[in-house]
């Protein structure tokens, strides 16, 4: 009964504090909009630590704009409607300036109408699939040609792959990737019959029939490579009987672009050296800005913590939101948005990230192969790629750009000279 | 004369009084069309956990009344959404397409118009073609029908032969709940045609309509709120008579029932239908408030859900059912928010967002073993002290 | 003795290493005390090195490898295991050993002398990738292939496998007669023999080889006989002489569409391009004129045909080129002659290898189907293991357990947690399975004695319990380990996998499975039927009452049977997590299949538990068969098989009859 009553109470209480519209500008308000519960936890949780870490940091530093800064956390646990209900909440109940959030390509699509209604301010810390421009997010992100193409291009001249096995969880990422890359790979001169597409449910653990069909790719003689948009937990079974089946990275390669050193902790890496990963990040980059990120990472979550790309991106974004904010000397969207084109902010693995003004970085692309200590060491550093909102290698987004600042459009056609549409397609 | 269904049972009156203030309350403190004291996110939440008890209803009917517990509602609920889903999302393309191409000089063909269509909302999903399932999207009467229509059949198809092999108990339990988990996992795939994982979204935003959400919010939360009156009437209407004898008859014993010369089958199968449709409204209902629809809402769990809070808002009552729901979409939107205060016990910090599963978890143990007639149970109670 | 010689040797190269850097303080001119052939070629291609690409680094391992130093092979497999380290300063390459954090010695590559040490800030690594690295390899081929250790050898002859070449073929044939390892040598003739096939001289040689293996499995067999049967479609207006034609295509085939053939002469720029609708469009638009395309309305020109029509009067003024029309393509096809050729010039030896990939094609179908079942085992037995607990505390007591699959991963975190205790993977999974079966039959027992005993009666209800616990058990699993998945490790002696040939072959986990599958299906017939507690819980789950008269405490034995069946439930934890995943959702996983592979098989008996299992596995690698590209879909269709398969026998395969059927 006192639980009913509590309960009362707090539905009383959650429709005052809804009510009572905070109208000061202290503190400044971060939402972090990442799942703490349900399935995605175990890859959002680290997120928002990181999060926290930074707006820790930051008000150590003094705060923003002579405010202290103020994390609001809220657990969408990793049901997309929920991200949708969520979004409107921090956006509206607890007024925040900024929204740090989501992973998968699901809740971002879940909550990007509620953004743009609201003219909301999200930073997007995940690679992705691309084919999205919002002028209310800022992807941090890899779009495919920051990741996937690079490590196609890899394959193809590096390892001399003949033969590609793209593998992945059946959701939007690794189809619309898987899609952009078999349209390139074509466009390279491969054959259609040489491109093998195979797509799992989300956790698959049962891989031996897939693993040897892999192997059987080799019967005409072409050298085989499998690129890998497995997601999540599937990957330990996949990489587990990868192993059994005593595949070496010498002749059957796997890259994967959704498996990093926090997917690599739940697994013995002994029987896996040499397999690759693409980033724009790796916990092993020798730079003294890493050194420190890393040291203060496991320093507050423990020795055994690894850092991973999306945790640089949130670094690289959140301290480009602050940037911004102090140039625009307020935290009002359309303003720091504006200041947000061209923002420069040193990436942890050297060099220097910078906003296009089609809401995506330009960074580096990184190469590692994986080493028996769960870690990676990297072997190929491209220049900073800007990244790409609609990619070149599908027909129908060959021709669209987005270039918010000038033409101030999403999904700009280039051949009609109109704009698509303003809002973006979710 | 027989008595009117709704003067035999008070708690009708009741129920649908209590339901018309709270509306009015809502309506009168909103931001949408009142003072403004209850946010739109809020709004939203409310008319979505009017949903929940409607389907809640639906679910007592046929687990409270008729004793087949099934673990496949959701399924239903899940259809009607995905239904209503098709043609909001199909209309709201088709405007953005219609612009995007008439600025390029040559009006287009009718083909030029589905294949921007259908590239705009397959293209997320690495595809541009039309599924033949998408046949009546552009059409909101046929949608509409079919939003009942396909949960209906679905429904009749499943009961028809689940109940005519005596599947019953247990094992219809499980079967239901290997239906939902097969609906769940073909919707996953992308050649389902219905997007895959991403599912339908952004379908909070009426085609055509400019009115800010504040205002569509409250629409749907008065439609919300007339469906669940509607809904709760029909199955008051339904279980008052001979009819409602009969079912609660089979939930007692179906043996003697059958013995007495009952179709035990048809009846089973007409309430399960009936009540699938009812989701199946529910459903279409709520996706537009929660904006996105996608497989991982019908997944087995979300079934499993439904009988719980069923459970624990009280079997065989139908306000039972409904008081379930709206407690638990609340509950769980207060832990979920992050406004809970965490509880320092001084050697360790109880954060809710780590321990409120655990709690909910313990509470569902705790309700079955010493309340198994949930919290309506409670108005029983209360009613005996009145009476003594 | 020994000790003495390799002080004196300390000794020594102490003092070469003083004098050396006493050489290197001194010179203030680099070309004249030191000769250093290797570093010179190295300098030569320095920025190449550096840098190391497969596209242009071929022709430096060349140089390097022909330049016949006698450090060239050594600096060759140093750089391939990225041992090698360039200083900024003047861009000399060296052989780098860490002599502190962070700090390196550098070993000069001609004299094998420890020069002096470098910060790693100064250093760059070289780290050639792994295509470098294969290209290192072939070039190491020529001085390993006779090399005294046998170990060398066969990396040798891995390297051959791994990138065959023409060039390779002279050195191997060399090295065959003087091989004293029979296996190696086995394995040089048969090395000998791939190469051979691809890349021999004399025709009579490779269709000898090709003869010689007609029953090989290998996938190495077949990798060297398809590229020489590979074929290429080409056009041109007639049949060239003396190619090795395959066949002669017809347009209009199934094998050639016309639109394909069309689009091959457009490609071979042997026919104009045919329009797109998009291009006409274009076009068209460039010639509006007030309101009007060639005469057309342009309100009417989102009718196809009109703007088929405007074209027409547009091109017939000449403002546009005219269309490409069906007798344009029919008069174009019928012009030339489609064929495809081998990219092997002789018939015969392309003849001989058809044959051979026909008849291995047969044998690898068989072994395929083999494997297949293989597969279907495996995945059935995994089934079985899940669902035996549960085909206990369900299929005999009644009890829907919901948290069964938290059992399950209870049991796998138990496993992790041993392993963090004690290191040796062996004694840790030994150790893990007893304490497993302990922690979950405690739980288990304690979930019987305060929940569900309370709830036999109602059973519907226990459901929901149950559930209740789950959930809140998934929960605690995540506060305690975290969202992370842990790592359950196996121990090296269920590494690997049984090979039997490239086609059939499982790996030992799936066969430990297997076996613990059917050790737990022989314990549980025995303890059914040949101990007194068996005979107490088959008499309580037929008739309580009936067995409480005979002075059995119907208590005791559902506290002991729940326990137990949760106890098998924790034992297959361990074995689920040593093959896939241990996180919290690693029960959840498992539930509803378990559940159905009790309900498909027939409730109450271990043997219905057996088929169902086997026929889920069964099924689900069957139908993964046929759609191999979508895995979802055949767990889709599974689950519609088996609703529909209740329909027929709502009492599962093995029905229980008369009384014990109960209801």
């Amino acid at each position: 009964m006192t639980f009913l009553k509590n309960t009362a109470a707090s539905v009383l209480a959650l429709t005052l504090g809804a009510g009572a519209a905070m109208a000061a500008d202290c503190p400044i308000k971060v939402g972090v909009l990442h799942s703490l519960s349900g399935t995605m936890a175990i890859s959002e949780t680290t997120l928002k630590d990181t999060m926290l870490m930074l707006v820790n940091d930051q008000n150590e530093e003094g705060g923003l704009l002579g405010c202290e800064l103020e994390a609001v956390v809220v657990d969408p646990a990793s049901d997309w409607p929920l991200f949708a209900e969520k979004a409107r909440e921090l956006l509206t109940v607890h007024d925040v300036d900024v929204i740090f959030g989501n992973w998968t390509s699901v809740s971002r699509k879940s909550v990007l109408p509620v953004i743009e209604e609201l003219n909301g301010l999200l930073f997007y810390p995940v690679q992705y699939e691309g084919e999205e421009s919002s002028k209310n997010v800022f992807y941090t992100g890899a779009a495919p040609n920051q990741q996937a193409i690079p490590a196609t291009d890899y394959f193809l001249d590096e390892l001399g792959v003949e033969k590609f096995a793209l593998l992945g969880t059946d959701y939007v990422y690794p189809r619309t990737t898987n899609n952009i890359l078999e349209s390139y790979l074509k466009s390279k001169g491969i054959a259609e019959e040489d491109i093998f597409v195979n797509y799992t449910p989300f956790g698959h653990s049962d891989w031996s029939k897939i693993v040897s069909d892999v192997v059987a790719l080799g019967a005409d003689g072409k050298k085989v490579g499998v690129i890998s948009t497995i997601n999540g937990d599937a990957n330990i079974g996949f990489y587990k009987e990868l192993a059994a089946a005593g595949i070496s990275a010498d002749d059957i390669p796997v890259v994967a672009f959704s498996v990093g050193e926090e997917e690599l902790s739940g697994l013995d890496t002994s029987n896996l050296v040499g397999h690759l990963a693409a980033w724009n990040y790796f916990q092993s980059a020798d730079t003294e800005a890493n050194a420190e990120f890393v040291a203060k990472w496991k320093d507050l979550m423990g020795e055994e913590r690894v850092t991973n790309d999306p945790m640089e991106a949130h670094y690289i974004g959140f301290n480009m939101w602050v940037n911004a904010v102090k140039a625009a000397g307020t935290t009002d969207v359309d303003a720091v948005r504006a200041a947000m084109y061209g923002q420069e902010f040193p990436n942890l693995t050297g060099g220097t990230a910078v906003m296009g003004v089609n809401h995506h970085l330009a960074k580096p692309v990184l190469i590692g192969e994986i080493q028996d200590d769960g870690q990676f060491d990297i072997i190929s550093e491209t220049d900073p790629v800007p990244g790409d909102a609609w990619t070149d290698f599908l027909p129908e987004s060959a021709v669209l750009v987005s270039d918010w600042k000038d033409l101030g459009c999403g999904m700009y056609n280039t051949e009609t000279k109109t704009c698509v549409q303003i809002k973006s397609n979710y | 004369m027989r008595k009117s269904f709704i003067a035999q049972n008070p708690s009708i009156l009741i129920f649908l009084a209590c339901l018309a203030l709270f509306t009015l309350c809502v309506t009168v403190l909103s931001e949408g069309a009142g003072a403004g004291l209850i946010s739109t996110s809020f709004i939203k939440t409310l008319g979505k956990t009017l949903c929940l008890c409607l389907v809640a209803i639906a679910m007592d009917l046929i687990w409270g009344y008729c004793g087949i517990l099934s673990l496949g509602h959701f399924a239903f609920f899940g259809l009607g959404g995905y239904m209503i889903g098709m043609w909001l999302m199909y209309a709201r393309t088709e405007m953005i397409v219609q612009n995007a191409l008439a600025q390029g000089g040559i009006p287009p063909t009718p083909q030029e118009i589905t294949d921007g269509i259908g590239s705009q909302i397959f293209g997320v999903v690495g595809s541009s073609d039309f599924p033949l399932i998408w046949a009546f999207a552009d059409s909101l009467t046929l949608q509409l029908l079919l939003v009942v229509l396909v949960p209906a059949v679905l429904a009749l198809v499943f009961g028809w032969l689940a109940f005519r092999s005596r599947v019953a108990g247990v094992y219809l339990s499980i079967l239901t709940q290997a239906m939902t988990l097969a609906l769940a996992l073909y919707l996953f795939q992308n050649d389902s045609g219905l997007r895959g994982n991403n599912g339908l979204s952004g379908l909070q935003n009426l085609p055509g309509v400019t009115a800010p959400q504040a205002l569509v919010s409250m629409w749907f939360f008065w439609a919300s709120a007339l469906a669940l009156g509607l809904g709760y009437l029909l199955s008051a209407w339904v279980i008052s008579g001979k009819f409602g004898s009969v079912i609660r008859g089979i939930r007692d014993n179906e043996a003697r029932v059958r013995f007495l010369g009952y179709p035990v089958e048809s009846f089973k199968l007409m309430l399960f239908t009936l009540t699938a449709m009812i989701a199946a409204i529910a459903g279409a209902l709520y996706y537009p408030q929660a904006g996105i629809i996608n497989p991982a809402e019908i997944a087995p769990i979300a079934s499993i859900y439904l009988a719980v809070w069923v459970a624990i808002g009280g079997r065989g009552r139908l306000y039972g059912a409904g008081l379930g729901a709206a407690f638990f979409s609340l509950v769980s939107t207060w832990f979920t928010g992050g406004q809970a205060p965490d509880i320092n016990l001084g050697f360790y910090t109880i954060q809710w967002v780590d321990w409120w599963q655990v709690m909910l978890g313990l509470s569902f143990v705790l309700v079955t073993l010493f309340a198994p007639k949930g919290i309506g149970g409670l108005f029983d109670l209360l009613q005996r002290k009145n009476d003594a | 003795m020994t000790q003495l010689l390799h002080a004196c040797r300390a000794l020594f190269c102490v003092a070469l290493l003083t004098l050396a850097q006493i050489c290197a303080a001194q010179d203030s001119t680099p070309d004249t005390v030191q000769v250093s052939p290797l570093q010179d070629v190295l300098q030569a291609d320095a920025a190449l090195i550096a840098k190391a690409s497969r596209k242009t680094i071929g022709p430096v391992i060349d140089r390097i490898a022909d330049s016949g130093l006698p450090a060239a092979a050594g600096f060759l497999s140093d750089w391939q295991e990225k041992n090698i380290w360039q200083r900024k300063a003047d861009g000399l390459f060296f052989r780098g050993e860490e002599v502190a954090d962070r700090l390196y010695a550098l070993r000069d590559l001609d004299s094998g002398l420890i020069v002096g040490e470098s910060p790693k800030d100064d250093l760059n690594q070289l780290k050639p990738n792994s295509g470098v690295r294969g290209l290192i390899a072939t070039a190491l081929v020529r001085f390993q292939l006779s090399d005294p250790d046998p170990v060398t050898r066969a990396e040798a002859l891995l390297a051959i496998e791994r990138r065959p070449g023409a060039e390779l073929l002279a050195p191997l044939r060399a090295s065959i007669a003087a091989e004293p390892d029979a296996t190696l040598k086995a394995r040089k003739q048969r090395i000998e023999r791939l190469l051979t096939i691809g890349y021999g001289q004399d025709p009579a040689d490779r269709i000898a080889a090709i003869r010689a293996m007609p029953t090989d499995l290998g996938v190495d067999v077949r990798a060297a006989l398809n590229p020489l049967v590979a074929t290429t479609l080409t056009v041109a207006q007639k049949l060239p002489d003396g190619a090795n034609l395959a066949r002669i295509l017809t347009p209009g085939s199934a094998d050639l569409t016309r639109l394909q053939a069309y689009d091959m002469l457009v490609e071979a720029n042997l026919a104009p391009r045919r329009a797109t609708s998009a291009e006409i469009k274009t076009l068209l638009a460039d010639h509006i004129e007030g309101g009007q395309v060639g005469g057309v309305a342009l309100i009417r020109l989102s009718d196809p045909q009109a703007r088929a029509l405007a074209y027409q009067a547009l091109a017939g003024q000449g403002l546009l080129p005219p269309l490409v029309t069906d007798a344009d393509i029919d008069r174009a096809l019928a012009a030339h002659v489609f064929f495809e050729t081998y990219a092997e010039p002789n018939a015969d030896v392309t003849a001989a290898a058809e044959l051979a990939l026909a008849s291995i094609a047969t044998r690898v179908g068989l072994n395929q189907s083999l494997d297949l079942g293989l597969d279907a085992i495996s995945l059935a037995s995994i089934y079985f293991l899940a669902a035996i607990g549960l085909a206990i505390t369900f299929g005999l007591m009644g009890v829907i357990n919901m948290a069964h699959g938290e059992f399950i991963m209870m049991g796998a975190y138990t496993g992790y947690v041993v392993q963090q205790v004690i290191p040796n993977h062996t004694v840790s999974i030994l150790l893990a399975i007893p304490l497993a079966f302990a922690v979950t039959f405690a739980a288990g027992v304690a979930m019987e004695r305060l929940v569900i005993r309370h709830l036999y009666h109602r059973p519907l209800e226990t459901l929901l319990a149950t559930f209740g616990i789950s959930i809140a058990l998934q929960q605690l699993a995540k506060n305690i380990f975290g969202t992370q998945a842990r790592p359950l490790t196996a121990p090296d002696w269920l590494d690997g996998a049984l090979v039997m040939n490239d086609v059939l072959a499982i790996s030992y986990i799936r066969i430990a499975i297997f076996v613990l599958a059917l050790i737990f299906l022989a314990f549980f017939l025995f303890l059914m039927k040949r101990t007194r507690l068996g005979l107490e819980t088959r008499a309580v789950t037929q008739n309580p009452r009936m067995a409480a008269a005979m002075g059995i405490n119907p208590g005791r034995v559902n506290m002991l049977t729940f326990g137990l069946g949760s106890g098998i439930a924790g034992i297959a934890g361990v074995a689920i997590g040593l093959y896939a995943k241990v996180t919290s959702e690693l029960g959840a996983d498992y539930i509803v299949q378990s559940f159905m592979t009790v309900v498909v098989g027939g409730v109450g008996n271990i043997w219905g538990a057996l088929l169902g299992a086997t026929m889920i596995g069964g099924l689900q690698k069957g139908i993964e068969w046929l759609n191999p590209s979508n895995t979802l879909a055949a767990q889709t269709y599974m689950i519609i098989f088996i609703i529909i398969f209740i329909q027929f026998r709502p009492r599962g395969i093995i029905a229980l009859k008369g009384r014990a059927a109960g209801d």
